[in-house]
């Protein structure tokens, strides 16, 4: 290769805390190429990159540009030396027109003058192949033409090196081709082009080299015509690692939880989930695999009833069959609907009819015990709140991986948390404040909380203890099916295994957990199943027992685009 | 000349202490803070010039450096408090609301004091004719018209030039939208809402300054500048955050507040003493209106700045 040096960093590391995020990272750009960057989820390509442009400073390491070492503090600094950022979330003010926002904070001799600036822009839009109005508002724009407003705005102040982070992540097909047709003309004008990507073919079909991260080492740079998907996942992914987390056999799985053809848009009208169906056994952890922002999220909050959906069934089995019929959904007349429909025995399998009883004798009749479920009770949870999930009976728990702001409220101690679940109950007015105490002692006992008190405010305890609070308050409550968002995300070791071995113990006694994981090996070793979803859509089930990770890996980047196939 | 003249002049006068109040506070917002110390700074604007006065009034400088010293003390009073509220809002990132509350109550208690320790002789009738250059000496109405009239609307139709023709104004409105945007190019973040709000209520309290000395030029005045403090906070909303709109909304505003004077005049009107409350409400009622409206219209250029009242911190990403 006979191209110029444009960049090239040396023994860059990063440290945050104790984490390591970069571990003398070396990697070279080229004048005229593109170079993708490819890894896992926190493998450290943004931190890396955001090092580039000024936002972090390494800790080690060298930077040079152009043979020179530099030294960039600030993206200022970055864009001195030619290193424009694209980043993954606009830095753009939503209420000024392109134009004003490409020229912000540019400092440019002579008088401010909008109408040549936007003649700029256009120029600079035409050169390579963008369509744009200067003078649209950002608020009237779409996520593609906000992404061209951001490239522009690097162009305009002459950067050479261009950053992009996770670029298509938020494109359609065909703007993503757009966008690559654009990149391809960048690169034909001399400008390097960093591209930061988990989409394997994307990487195959626009770049020139790939330089691969794994747990913040740099593993290779390889040219991409020399390589193929199953290589690179290979880097990406690297060996297994065995983890010593007991996994029983699951006993009398039976069917627990039922999606059927979901479908769910986000507020700009992208699919976010695209006909998503599986079934979580109860007795068994089905673990979901993907890359961060596939529909994880999304897919746990529509089942607990936090999303609206567009199509499609969310089924909860309640393992009812011969079980008495309770009022614990507090409703006589729904009670009496399923009579109806013949849904109860009389422990001897004649059906119970209440057919011209009183409700009075209705009620005598159930709270006597000996009205039984003839099936397993069928609700559909969609469309439902979860405080309606909840009155239906369903026990249904929910981890979510936001746990201060979600999951549990950051100012209030353990027992005031406790009482978020059962606030509802005991006579209308005062608050039962023994039982959730209780239960804050207990789970301070059980889970090894470490807390000065239980009156402490739950922002004040480490990520580990928030969750062992967070989790235990969940399972608490007896759930048939339990869903954890990323449990052990942000946890040291020890508080990993504890959450590891509370969730084998409920799948133990029967409860269908779903466990949103993002460490391949942790999901291998732990779940036994393994669905894996990629853009929302479910790209396949594996048997975690037998699966390996390259497989995963694949299934979770792989995308074929319809135009493709 | 006919009533409604008179009426009109009057309004277009006694509107420009909101002129100043709320150019001033749009300045502020447009940076991204909520200056409810608007009240406070003007009073204490107010003091400053006739604490200044009452040192030189009698000194026999020439009027008009005795009037030029006013003004300046004015500004630098009220700037100092403009400074303290930036320092406890975009340094100690303190809330906002309370700082300006505490503002305002501070500003009017201490003005209080010093006006009653002024004499109203030396800081009124001195230099009073240089105010009214050029329609000194008229008998009509034009007579309330004057220099300091005339500033503020120059002041207002700056603002809005500097805030919507230049860079200056795109980069203080980038902070005030989106600070972290406008640090990520560069921006200095904190020097844009220093200088707006130092400025901004240096503005504001000449408001102070014109309305008792010049408008109303009497001892009593200061009593009710408070309360157009708020409405001058008021009027920036009716102004949708423009200044040179708040030329036509303070003479609107100064119709609607004096017209419970005026209207007694009217013979086919009949106003009884308990109406003269209600029809000083009007100012605030429209206000209410102009903000349904606004809001039910909903267009993104007429809402206030994004970030309005957050703090702004580099590493809270």
């Amino acid at each position: 290769m006979e191209k110029a040096l444009a960049l090239q960093m040396r023994g860059i590391t990063k440290r945050f805390g104790s984490v390591v995020a970069n571990d003398h990272v070396d990697l070279d750009v080229y004048r005229g190429e593109i170079l993708a960057i490819l890894g896992e989820n926190g493998c450290g390509k943004t931190t890396l990159m955001n090092m580039i442009s000024g936002i972090y400073f390494p800790d080690e390491g060298q930077i040079f540009v152009d043979g020179q070492e530099v030294v960039i503090r600030s993206p200022k600094d970055a864009f001195r030396h030619r290193i424009g950022m694209i980043h993954q979330h606009f830095k753009l003010v939503d209420l000024f027109t392109a134009g004003e926002n490409i020229v912000l904070g540019v400092k440019e001799e002579g008088r401010y003058n909008l109408k040549s600036v936007n003649a700029a822009v256009t120029k600079l839009a035409e050169k390579y192949g963008f369509h744009l109005d200067p003078q649209k508002k950002i608020y009237d724009m779409s996520v593609s033409e906000k992404q061209t407003v951001e490239i522009l705005k690097v162009l305009y102040r002459g950067a050479d090196i261009l950053i992009l982070d996770e670029p298509t992540a938020v494109l359609t097909p065909q703007e993503i081709s757009r966008l690559f047709d654009v990149l391809r003309r960048m690169k034909a004008d001399g400008k390097s082009i960093i591209i930061i990507t988990h989409k394997l073919n994307e990487v195959l079909e626009v770049s020139d080299r790939v330089a691969i991260l794994r747990k913040g080492e740099h593993i290779a740079t390889v040219n991409t015509s020399e390589t193929n998907e199953a290589q690179l996942t290979e880097m990406m992914v690297g060996k297994k690692v065995d983890l010593e987390i007991d996994r029983t056999m699951p006993v009398n799985a039976a069917p627990r939880l039922m999606v059927k053809n979901l479908n769910l848009d986000d507020n700009e009208g992208l699919h976010v989930l695209k006909d998503i169906s599986f079934t979580a056994y109860g007795g068994e952890i089905l673990g979901i695999a993907g890359i961060a922002g596939s529909g994880q999220r999304e897919l746990l909050e529509s089942i607990a009833g936090l999303q609206p959906v567009k199509s499609g069934e969310i089924i909860f089995l309640n393992p009812k069959k011969d079980k008495p019929v309770t009022f614990f959904h507090k409703s006589m007349k729904r009670v009496k609907e399923l009579g109806a429909q013949g849904a109860f025995h009389d422990g001897k399998m004649q059906p119970v009819s209440f057919d011209g009883m009183s409700t009075s004798a209705v009620r005598k009749w159930v709270e006597s015990g000996d009205v039984l479920f003839k099936e397993d009770e069928i609700i559909n949870l969609r469309d439902k709140t979860p405080l309606e999930i909840r009155g239906l009976g369903v026990r249904l728990s929910f981890v979510p991986e936001d746990r201060l702001g979600m999951g549990l409220v950051g100012s209030m101690g353990i027992t005031d948390n406790m009482m978020l679940r059962s606030y509802r109950k005991g006579p209308a007015m005062f608050l039962d404040r023994k039982k959730p105490r209780a239960l804050a002692d207990e789970i301070i006992e059980e889970l090894q909380v470490n807390t000065p008190g239980t009156n402490t405010p739950v922002r004040r305890l480490s990520g580990g203890n928030v969750q062992k609070v967070l989790v235990g308050r969940e399972i608490a409550f007896t759930p048939k099916v339990l869903m954890a968002a990323y449990p052990v995300r942000g946890l040291d070791i020890n508080s990993s295994y504890t959450i590891y071995n509370l969730l084998n113990k409920q799948k133990e006694s029967g409860v269908a957990v779903i466990f949103v994981g993002e460490d391949l090996d942790v999901l291998l070793a732990l779940c036994d199943r393994i669905l894996v979803i990629n853009s929302g859509a479910v790209t396949g089930v594996v048997d975690a027992r037998t699966a390996t990770k390259e497989e995963i890996g694949l299934l979770m980047t792989r995308t074929e685009r319809k135009e493709d196939a | 000349m006919n009533i409604w003249l008179n009426f009109l002049i009057d309004s277009l006068a006694f509107g420009a202490t909101f002129m100043y109040g709320s150019t001033g506070e749009i300045l502020t917002e447009k940076a991204g803070h909520l200056n409810l110390g608007i009240p406070g700074i003007m009073c204490m604007g107010g003091a400053g010039g006739c604490l200044m006065l009452n040192l030189i009034g009698k000194s026999g400088l020439p009027p008009f450096l005795i009037v030029l010293l006013g003004i300046l003390a004015s500004l630098l009073m009220s700037g100092l408090m403009g400074l303290i509220y930036s320092f406890m809002t975009v340094t100690l990132r303190a809330n906002q609301n309370v700082t300006g509350l505490a503002l305002t109550t501070f500003g009017v208690g201490l003005m209080k004091v010093i006006m009653s320790k002024m004499d109203a002789t030396v800081y009124l009738v001195g230099p009073k004719m240089f105010y009214r250059w050029p329609f000194a000496g008229r008998q009509d109405a034009l007579q309330c018209l004057g220099v300091l009239f005339f500033l503020a609307i120059i002041v207002a139709v700056a603002s809005s030039y500097i805030l919507f023709k230049t860079k200056v104004g795109l980069h203080l409105r980038a902070v005030g939208e989106n600070p972290a945007t406008a640090d990520a190019v560069g921006i200095n973040v904190n020097r844009y809402k220093y200088v707006a709000t130092c400025v901004g209520s240096a503005i504001a309290g000449l408001g102070g300054f014109y309305y008792i000395i010049d408008y109303m030029a009497s001892q009593e005045a200061y009593l009710s500048l408070e309360a157009f403090g708020w409405l001058s906070i008021a009027l920036v909303i009716f102004a949708l955050w423009r200044p040179h709109m708040t030329i036509i909304g303070s003479t609107v505003f100064g119709f609607l507040f004096s017209c419970s004077s005026y209207i007694t005049n009217i013979d086919w009107i009949h106003v009884t003493m308990a109406m003269k409350p209600i029809l000083k409400m009007l100012p605030y009622v429209v206000t209410i209106l102009v903000l349904i409206i606004s809001s039910v219209r909903n267009k993104r250029e007429n809402q206030p700045p994004s970030s309005l009242g957050l703090s702004y911190f580099r590493e809270d990403r």
